[in-house]
């Protein structure tokens, strides 16, 4: 009770305090000297307050304040404390002072690390970046207040979503957010830069940080995702194309494409306009990510909460932001004639730029995909979704001559280059045609696109690997990264091309034979715990070679909310994984059993994960150079 | 006539070009052919000819319908006026269950039989899809 009364009141502190850094910050613009540490002091308060407001809440989700609305709704006395705190933030009210949470710690940091920088600069980014807050505040306050009472208090909870109850999906959101929300201080700090017309290869340098931790993030937040969905949803897939899943994408691929323009941007002073739309897409598609899965609007397997009014909020807070950016944009920003000419088109800023267009291109294609239906729905109420096979379609055939640019474009020079070591890469050329030419030829199925996309991605990779021996003090973070998402792409190749999967309807004590595989139903456990009882399926699997696996899928029928879930019993071993998952159908005896064997799963978290790393090694070579 | 630089600035609009209009004809024509159109069994009892296209079917799953053997499920989805039988392989999702709304993906056979392919989960026992409660609300 009195925690929802202080966190309330703090928001309302913190928004207040807003409106008075846009204030003062506006005011005393022309004699700005007098505002720095005042100003630094004020954003201070502003975080300190949404601490507190955030730690009121996790502490209520503790103590099972069910005065609580938010408590109330997604939270149980039953549930495992560790699962309580992270309830916190699996809710729309949680996760939104989550975004504001990170908004206001990140313009705090900014303002501590950019000491150096021009203080009129710095002033108006904060004001930008205290525009997006103050919307969120709003947002937060009118129309999702999580500190809202209930009245007579109830006695019990109704629980978080079972599915949601695991390790991956509790952090999931905070590192997901991180990403977002960094964008949101490159959008600022871009609107900022071109209105003191500053954009230059300085800001470039200053700002590349925040893209690269961005982005980081980002990475990392959706291999957690795709990882949660990998095992918990029981479909033994890692992407889906769902909405959901595509609009944490798009910022990404915008994102990526920021990362390399910055790069041009600050060896050779050219794309100048386009690095600050890109800044503008990158936050305008985050913000969109958190409008389409928070209002309702997207159909999605994983829809969690829906409601038009906060929709509409979101939508013309955004269409506000972008509206002021292009504004921005079209007054202030004046390209720098001299520069914009000398391209030529063999060198690294060209291939950079070609391999710009594809991802716009693969941008494109996944918002149309995210979008259409949404769209026809208003204009034509029809309802209709949009599949894996229109992205495979429309991006696998593109993604050769992308891999190629990769392997080619990081060893060119800047300006004007030759090819060099044309033996070389041709001649690697070679060897990873015929090789994956030898992989797919005992396939029967598209021989031709497949032998194409392997090798490819053996180039990549081939090249990459030379990259690490040959070059010394060479770009060592792009060659990771590089290296990291030609594995990526191999291993989501293998393991399309060669898993196999057998579903069928069993009951206790069947056997399922297959070619060469054989499933034993041997017998069913039951187990009490403490928020749900688990049904264990006993299964035997004689895999080809030979060997047995014992594997326990486990059915769980939590007891609030009332939802059974399945979870999926995974082997992994270097090599491959092997997935099963049974479901019970309601009063009948069978289970519906499905087994998969799934080549190379574990290094596609491990690829991600490397080109993560890659991104974070760039980051920190980045601070020692400035000290 | 022209300067190399015009000629070049003028090969790369047309190449912008070219590259916007086959990137809108692709996407274009992928988009007819790999949509999947939503229908309730109301809806595929008035259809003047049946579609080979993949459709995708939603409703309630019908009350002790359910029945299971080792290879194949059969069902029957109703929107509490019109309903279609549905055979199904494959692996089911948590909350199909009779009585709870439910989306299926396949071909139609005719207008009273619907081969699934997928059958769609919805992570929210309180949860039906838009769709279906859009379908439901109709009557």
């Amino acid at each position: 009770m009195i925690y929802s009364i202080i966190g309330y009141y703090s928001l309302i502190s913190g928004l207040c305090l807003g409106l008075i850094l846009i204030y003062f910050s506006v005011k005393n613009f022309k004699n700005s000297k007098l505002l720095d540490s005042k100003i630094l002091s004020f954003t201070f308060l502003q975080f300190f307050f949404v601490v507190i407001s955030f730690l009121c809440l996790i502490l209520s989700f503790v103590l099972s304040d069910f005065s609580n609305e938010t408590v109330f709704n997604n939270s149980h006395t039953t549930k495992p404390l560790f699962y309580k705190i992270a309830g916190t933030w699996g809710n729309h009210e949680g996760s939104l002072l989550l975004w504001l949470f990170v908004l206001t710690l990140f313009i705090l940091i900014f303002l501590v690390r950019s000491k150096n920088q021009p203080i009129k600069y710095k002033i108006l980014t904060l004001v930008f970046q205290q525009i997006i807050i103050i919307g969120f505040f709003a947002f937060i306050i009118l129309t999702s207040n999580p500190f809202n009472y209930i009245y007579p208090t109830p006695i019990e909870g109704l629980g978080l979503n079972p599915i949601l109850q695991d390790p991956a999906l509790v952090i999931h959101p905070p590192i997901l957010y991180l990403g977002y929300v960094g964008s949101s201080i490159i959008f600022s700090s871009a609107l900022a830069a071109t209105t003191l017309k500053m954009i230059n290869k300085s800001w470039a340098a200053h700002i590349k940080k925040w893209v690269l931790i961005s982005w980081v993030f980002l990475t990392i937040g959706i291999l957690l995702g795709s990882i949660w969905a990998y095992y918990e949803l029981g479909w033994g897939g890692f992407w889906f194309w769902d909405p959901v899943e595509n609009v944490s994408l798009m910022p990404w691929l915008a994102l990526t494409t920021l990362l390399h323009c910055i790069l041009v941007l600050e060896k050779r002073l050219i794309l100048t306009s386009w690095v600050i739309i890109l800044s503008i897409t990158t936050f305008t598609l985050s913000m969109c990510g958190t409008f389409l899965v928070r209002s309702g609007i997207l159909n999605s397997v994983h829809t969690f909460a829906n409601d038009p009014e906060r929709g509409l909020f979101i939508l013309v807070f955004l269409f506000s932001l972008i509206f002021l950016s292009l504004i921005i944009f079209f007054f202030f920003h004046k390209t720098n004639k001299n520069n914009s000419e000398s391209l030529f088109w063999l060198s690294k800023e060209t291939s950079i730029i070609i391999n710009n267009w594809f991802m716009m291109y693969f941008l494109s294609v996944v918002l149309i995909g995210t979008v259409y239906p949404i769209f026809l729905d208003v204009i034509s109420s029809q309802k209709i979704s949009v599949g894996p096979p229109f992205y495979h379609k429309l991006i696998i055939p593109f993604l050769i001559p992308f891999l190629l640019m990769m392997a080619i474009g990081p060893s060119l020079k800047w300006i004007k280059s030759n090819l060099e070591n044309k033996v070389y890469l041709f001649s690697l050329l070679i060897i990873s045609i015929l090789l994956s030419f030898l992989i797919v030829e005992n396939f029967d199925k598209n021989i031709l696109i497949n032998t194409i996309l392997i090798s490819s991605a053996l180039y990549l990779f081939f090249i990459t690997l030379r990259d690490f021996f040959i070059k010394k003090n060479k770009n060592i973070s792009q060659n990771i990264a590089h290296f990291g998402f030609s594995l990526l792409i191999l291993s989501i190749l293998f393991n399309n091309l060669f898993s196999t999967e057998i579903i069928t309807n069993l009951k206790v004590g069947e056997t399922f034979v297959s070619n060469d595989t054989k499933i034993v139903f041997e017998n069913i456990n039951q187990k009490q715990e403490k928020n749900y009882k688990a049904i264990l399926g006993n299964f035997s699997v004689e895999n080809p070679d030979g060997t047995t696996d014992k594997m326990l899928p486990e059915l769980r029928i939590y007891n609030q909310p009332n939802i059974v879930t399945s979870e999926a019993d995974i082997k992994t071993t270097l090599l491959s994984d092997k997935f099963i998952v049974i479901n019970l159908v309601q009063n009948q005896e069978y289970f519906n059993v499905r087994y998969q064997v799934k080549p190379f799963m574990l290094w596609i978290w491990l690829s991600v994960l490397l080109v993560s790393f890659g991104g974070l090694v760039s980051f920190f070579k980045r601070n020692k150079h400035e000290k | 006539m022209y300067g190399r630089k015009v000629k070049l600035r003028f090969l790369f609009v047309i190449i912008i070009l070219i590259t916007l209009i086959l990137t809108v004809f692709l996407v274009l024509k992928s988009l007819e052919e790999n949509v999947v159109y939503f229908q309730s069994p109301s809806e595929i009892t008035t259809l003047t000819e049946l579609d080979k296209k993949k459709i995708r079917i939603g409703g309630m799953v019908k009350k002790d319908s359910i029945s299971i053997n080792a290879n194949e499920i059969n069902f029957i989805i109703t929107d509490f006026k019109n309903e279609i039988n549905v055979i199904y392989t494959g692996a089911i999702p948590n909350l199909f269950e009779e009585e709870k709304g439910v989306v299926a993906e396949g071909y139609l056979k005719d207008r009273k039989f619907f081969s699934a392919t997928k059958i769609l989960a919805k992570h929210d026992e309180n949860y039906m899809p838009p769709e279906v409660k859009a379908a439901l609300g109709e009557k």
